[in-house]
């Protein structure tokens, strides 16, 4: 609506023009229009731009309208209660970089109750509120692993409007139906064409997309076009079967055993042996089984090694490394790759019927245990195997649980998830009680949210000895933090008495115990804050 | 505002906040965790006891019975007025969950309470007879003309300087810079003309305002001379001109229109500041008179002006009009109820007759730089790399000024509508329209743009 789009209706022909000339040259060089006798040139001008103003002004006229966008695609989803969505907005102003920094204090960090939230809100199937979009696409564009939640619970309007900013585009490239929508799996011709011409990173999309769907159909179309791939794509292609893979899949991979790339054979192998009936599997355990045994000679029944003593064109085949990565001794490597690959249940056949418990528990001759059981480690996480993740874990409060056994924190906690929720949350409990919080933090990230009531109770009272003991809170800044967002929000309660000063004891550290009160402050706080979300949000 | 026993919502306690980050750690300690012996009386004080980082806990108070808005009482060391700690009490006790049950004030609530209600009782006594001391209206009169005396003299130095600067010619205003406009601002606030010395100032921000500055200099500059020359012959002019005459060169009056009870909607509430003063404006919908009013509240630097409404809430109370023709500013009288939700809308209008409407406006007020229009079923439209308001039915559309064009509420404008029609409420002038609060096509909350 710039005065410029009336000229119309302007009368004496281009006289604002002729003002706006004369007053950039000055009324010394050109005189203004209108000039009567007995009146100052500059005076003049300025009167007559002042009714000039104000009739272009007044007379402001609506521009004509640019093409108008098309609507966003209607959200059938309710929309959130209102007191939900002044939570939403009061955790979405709380950005990182805006607050004072430095230390915590008693307030709770609301940045990290969003994933949270954002789970709860679309678990109860929730629409955001229009009004938000802006700011959650600003949260999830500084923020990759908030992409997804957040994209989903932000819905088709949010797609729309990533297309009219370009600072969202991402929202067009992880949102389904976002640029490139994907094909159906019935859409068998752009389904086809999409896999002949897309870019790679599409590929990949419409295969996983596909491999959900109907297992055997994206194996199919990856076979059409497998032997002209390059290197590196095979790679990633054969990945992506590895979600729903099943014993149809075994020809197809025993092709890719001869693949020219080495990393394709190591994926194919891999992918094979997790497959307990087939081929491979059976090779395997043929193999690794030739090289364990229970010798009964001595007193008490004792495991013997005896590890390969070549890597022959066979064991490569298969998906062996013959070359050992320095360091480490040729035969143990080999070994250790054998019997990851070999199928667990061959164990109880061959070393006389025990149950993995027993069999763990034997002796290993010779200085192989560590070894051997590191091998059945990965296996089991290989498997997915219960039983042989449980017997491996030990009980919790076993000592050499605690310490650098055999078994490392990191294939704990993956042993760990192979166990139901509940088995988990009680091992961890066992542990963090016998074992204390510094090596815990590993393992209750792989804890269901929120905790058990033992697994929080546990890790409450660990905490609670931990500040007896006069140490400073930050050493455990990071169970602290997990606990805000992990521990059930009924625990709060009891936890109300820790978040007085208690009185200094000699051997604390100066100041511990406020800061202790502080730190648990803040738990406290977080948990009701938490507490609040959820029943904002409603029941499920 | 006698708000005894009414508790108020969390968003009118956001609006109290002086700044975002106030905001935010008010609210964090809007919680139950961190408080402890909270409580609030029947006499409208609210109190309680907060754990901070130290091992003494601060003490929090608030008086919300007072009439000219809340006050606050605090230990901590904050210079944030509220601090986060009175702000969180009072969301804790806005939640009304049990955390601030009614009881008995403590002592050291209670001292403080009595000693502001007896100095603000002293005050009320002392202010009505000081009225009545300071009303000796010869010595007033003086003053007011020698302050006019003044201000006839800044003005007609003005005209000269204008005269000079369009006899050379405005392009070298541009080499001159901004410290020619500096210094002539401060010969007007010598003449106690604070509204001319603005004017100045803004002059010379233009030469440096990028394309088509000639056109907007000249544009301001006859504008000041018209400012200047009704000054000089006011007693020419008609009553109600000459009054805004009177307060845009900065003389202004005191609100004795006639108050108007009405039922007032609160429209929008921005803060815009500079080095000095944080300036709030807060426009009002009469929904019976269907008036508009806009109240001025001011704060240091710093610091939140006292008034907070926030958006979206109506409230009954009596409005009176400050003096000068076109004028929408008016001083907020005696409120009857405390704000609460309200469904109401202003009605909307077309993008042609909000233009038609500033225009209107431009006849009582020549220096209005816009006026406030609710516009019904607008689409926010993307014109090449500015955005539109554009109708719904009809080719018309409102361009959006430059300045609300760049701000990131422009987002949650767009965002609201989705390409959907939406009514908007804002400030509709020559530079175009600054959209401040926005309605969804069906029932929802006002949403504020600002």
């Amino acid at each position: 609506m710039n005065t410029t789009s009336t000229p119309a209706d302007a009368p004496a022909g281009g006289s604002w023009e002729e003002l706006v000339t004369v007053a950039l040259l000055g009324t010394e060089r050109r005189t203004p229009p209108g000039l009567r006798p007995g009146r100052e040139a500059p005076v003049t001008l300025l009167d007559a731009a002042a009714v000039e103003t104000l009739r272009r002004r007044a007379g402001v006229r609506p521009a004509r309208a640019a093409a108008r966008p098309e609507p966003a695609a209607r959200d059938a989803r309710p929309s959130l209660p209102p007191a939900a969505a002044r939570r939403l907005a009061m955790l979405l102003a709380d950005r990182p970089g805006t607050g004072g920094g430095g230390r915590r204090g008693t307030a709770p960090d609301l940045m990290e109750l969003l994933p949270q939230w954002l789970q709860l809100a679309n678990a109860r199937g929730f629409a955001a509120p229009p009004q938000a979009l802006p700011a959650l696409l600003d949260a999830a564009r500084g923020r990759t692993d908030l992409r997804p939640a957040a994209l989903a619970f932000a819905g088709p309007r949010a797609v729309w409007l990533a297309r009219l900013n370009p600072e969202w585009r991402f929202a067009l490239r992880s949102a389904p139906g976002g640029g490139a929508a994907l094909p159906g799996p019935e859409e068998t011709e752009r389904v086809e064409r999409l896999w002949q011409e897309g870019l790679f990173a599409e590929r990949v999309a419409l295969l996983a997309a596909i491999r959900a769907h109907d297992p055997d159909a994206a194996r199919e179309l990856l076979t059409t076009t497998w032997a002209t791939e390059r290197a590196e794509d095979r790679l990633m292609f054969l990945d992506s079967l590895r979600s729903g893979l099943c014993p149809a899949d075994e020809p197809f991979l025993e092709r890719a055993l001869t693949d020219r790339s080495r990393n394709v054979r190591a994926t194919a192998a891999e992918l094979l042996s997790a497959l307990p009936d087939s081929a491979l599997a059976a090779r395997m355990a043929a193999r690794a089984g030739s090289c364990v045994a229970v010798d009964r000679t001595r007193g008490t029944p004792t495991i013997v090694v005896e590890a390969p003593h070549e890597c022959d064109a066979g064991m490569e085949r298969d998906g062996v490394v013959p070359k050992p990565p320095t360091g480490r001794g040729e035969r143990s490597w080999w070994l250790g790759q054998l019997v990851e690959a070999a199928p667990l249940r061959v164990w109880q056949k061959r070393l006389g019927g025990r149950t993995p418990e027993e069999i763990v528990a034997l002796p290993v001759a010779d200085d192989w245990q560590g070894e051997l059981h590191a091998a059945w480690c990965r296996a089991a996480v290989r498997q997915r195997d219960p039983g042989w993740s449980r017997a491996l874990l030990g009980a919790p409060a076993a000592p050499e649980a605690g310490g650098p056994g055999a078994v490392s924190l990191a294939e704990r906690s993956k042993l760990l998830a192979t166990l139901g929720s509940t088995e988990r949350a009680e091992w961890v409990a066992g542990f963090i009680g016998t074992h204390g919080l510094s090596e815990a933090f590993q393992l209750l990230g792989v804890c269901a949210v929120p905790w058990a009531g033992p697994l929080g109770r546990a890790v409450v009272d660990a905490l609670n000895i931990a500040r007896d003991a006069g140490s400073y809170p930050w050493s455990f800044s990071g169970v602290m933090g997990l606990a805000e967002r992990c521990l059930d929000p009924a625990e709060a309660g009891r936890l109300e008495g820790l978040t007085s000063v208690p009185d200094e004891s000699e051997n604390a550290a100066p100041g511990a115990g406020s800061y202790w009160a502080e730190a648990f402050q803040r738990l406290v706080t977080t948990l009701r804050l938490r507490a609040a979300m959820a029943s904002e949000l409603g029941e499920p | 505002m006698t708000q005894q026993g009414v508790r108020w919502t969390a968003d009118q306690v956001l609006a109290l906040a002086p700044d975002a980050a106030s905001r935010k750690a008010g609210s964090k300690l809007g919680a139950a965790g961190p408080w402890s012996e909270a409580g609030s009386s029947d006499e409208g004080t609210v109190w309680g006891l907060c754990k901070g980082s130290g091992s003494k806990p601060y003490q929090t108070v608030i008086d919300i019975a007072d009439s000219t808005g809340p006050a606050y009482k605090c230990s901590c060391p904050s210079r944030k007025f509220p601090c986060k700690h009175a702000l969180g009490l009072l969301l804790l006790w806005a939640g009304g969950d049990g955390t601030v049950p009614h009881a008995q004030a403590p002592d050291w609530a209670e001292q403080w309470i009595e000693g502001r209600r007896a100095r603000s009782e002293k005050r009320t006594a002392g202010g009505a007879s000081g009225a009545s001391s300071a009303g000796d209206p010869e010595a007033a009169r003086r003053r007011a003309e020698r302050r006019a005396e003044r201000i006839t003299a800044g003005a007609a130095e003005l005209e000269q300087r204008l005269a000079d600067l369009l006899r050379g010619g405005l392009a070298t205003a541009e080499q001159a810079g901004y410290g020619m406009w500096e210094e002539t601002a401060a010969r007007m606030v010598d003449a106690q003309a604070p509204g001319l010395a603005a004017r100045v100032r803004e002059l010379g921000a233009i030469p440096s305002s990028g394309p088509g500055w000639p056109v907007r200099l000249l544009e301001e500059c006859a504008l000041l001379h018209l400012l200047d020359q009704g000054w000089l012959r006011r007693e020419l002019l008609p009553d109600g001109l000459a009054a805004t005459v009177r307060s845009r060169v900065g003389l202004s009056g005191s609100a004795d229109g006639r108050p108007v009870r009405d039922r007032w909607l609160v429209l929008a509430q921005y803060d815009t500041s500079d080095a000095r003063l944080t300036t709030r404006r807060i426009w009002l919908y009469g929904a019976e008179s269907g008036r508009a009013a806009l109240l001025l509240s001011y704060g240091a630097a710093g610091r939140a002006p006292e008034l907070a409404l926030p958006v979206g809430l109506a409230f009954e109370a009596e409005v009176s009009a400050y003096p000068g023709a076109g004028q929408l500013r008016a001083a907020l009288g005696e409120q009857f109820t405390p704000p609460a939700p309200a469904t109401i809308r202003p009605p909307g209008t077309t993008t042609l007759q909000a233009v038609e409407r500033y225009g209107e406006a431009l006849r009582a007020d020549p220096w209005l730089d816009s006026y406030p229009v609710t516009l019904d079923r607008v689409v926010p439209t993307p014109d090449g790399d500015t955005w539109q308001l554009a109708d719904t039915d009809g080719d018309l559309a409102l361009p959006l000024t430059p300045a609300s064009r760049s701000r990131p509420d422009l987002w949650r404008l767009v965002a609201l509508s989705g390409g959907a029609p939406v009514t908007v409420f804002g400030e509709c002038g020559h530079r175009g329209f600054t959209p401040l609060t926005a309605w969804p096509e069906g029932a929802g909350d006002a949403v504020p743009l600002c």
